[in-house]
């Protein structure tokens, strides 16, 4: 993808500012109009709460829309190919990202952006500090893998060329972590978590 | 015995296995690993947690080999 820069730190600092700009210019008018209506009559008080509603409505449909990017695919219809994607997967990974795996569907890796979660057609990158992440659409070019073989092409191309796996993937969602993980399913909250732990700096 | 994968809908195929010092088998891997890149598949040698290296020569010394489809943004 000639035409996209490569992802760098500045560059994600730069998407985050930005989507945090963007995030404002589409509710803080929200917000403003509230408070006006209520400042110069009362009686508007229900069209008020359904402005901060909306307000508070748009970075949720953006969170949820980064949620998505790590929602499972439709599973195999080969047992036996879901099986051996699965065992081949355990093979790239430790004992503790194979265990959180199992569990959560999400494969955790440390890169030197942050901490990445994998999923089947998209990753998470937790920045360091754990605070702010950004989820990108990505996904291996054949739509007929097993899950885990989705999940090991992604993960093998992080590895790769971790850079230039952010410059292929689009951008779904830039925000705070705790908004993600309210619109994340429940069974892959836990591997948020142990993201944000492996963002942080060690004390 | 080395091996050479390809990632694909079976789960993963294995294309060819070799011994470093028996020429005849790397000369049939090499033959399988060349056809697989002109097909588009991308080979990736997996150097433990964290670290991978693409590769575009088979690397005879290498346990294990695997190939993958390229990657694209949703």
């Amino acid at each position: 993808m000639y035409w996209r820069p490569r992802v760098s730190e500045i560059s994600l600092a730069r998407a985050g500012w930005l989507w945090t700009l963007n995030t404002a210019a589409h509710t803080v008018p929200f917000l403003a109009a509230a408070g006006l209506l209520i400042a110069f009559s009362p009686v508007t008080l229900p069209v008020a709460l359904a402005a901060v509603a909306q307000a508070w409505i748009i970075p949720e449909l953006y969170a949820a829309r980064g949620a998505n990017v790590v929602r499972p695919r439709a599973p195999s219809k080969r047992p036996a190919a879901e099986q051996g994607a699965l065992g081949l997967l355990g093979d790239l990974l430790g004992h503790d990202p194979r265990e959180l795996h199992a569990r959560t569907g999400l494969v955790l890796e440390k890169g030197a952006f942050g901490a990445w979660l994998v999923g089947e057609a998209g990753a998470i990158l937790v920045r360091p500090r754990g605070r702010r992440v950004h989820c990108y659409c990505v996904k291996a070019t054949d739509p007929n893998l097993p899950s885990g073989d989705r999940v090991a092409h992604l993960l093998l191309a992080l590895r790769t060329d971790e850079s230039g796996f952010a410059t292929v993937a689009n951008l779904a969602f830039s925000g705070a972590g705790w908004r993600l993980r309210r619109r994340l399913p429940k069974r892959m909250r836990p591997a948020l978590e142990r993201a944000v732990e492996a963002a942080r700096p060690r004390a | 015995m080395s091996r050479l994968i390809r990632m694909d809908q079976t789960g993963h195929t294995t294309l060819a296995q070799w011994n470093a010092e028996d020429a005849a088998s790397v000369q049939a891997a090499v033959e399988a690993f060349r056809a697989e890149l002109d097909q588009g598949y991308f080979a990736v040698v997996s150097e433990g947690e964290g670290h991978a290296e693409q590769v575009r020569e088979l690397p005879v010394d290498a346990p294990l080999v695997i190939l993958r489809r390229p990657i694209a943004g949703g």
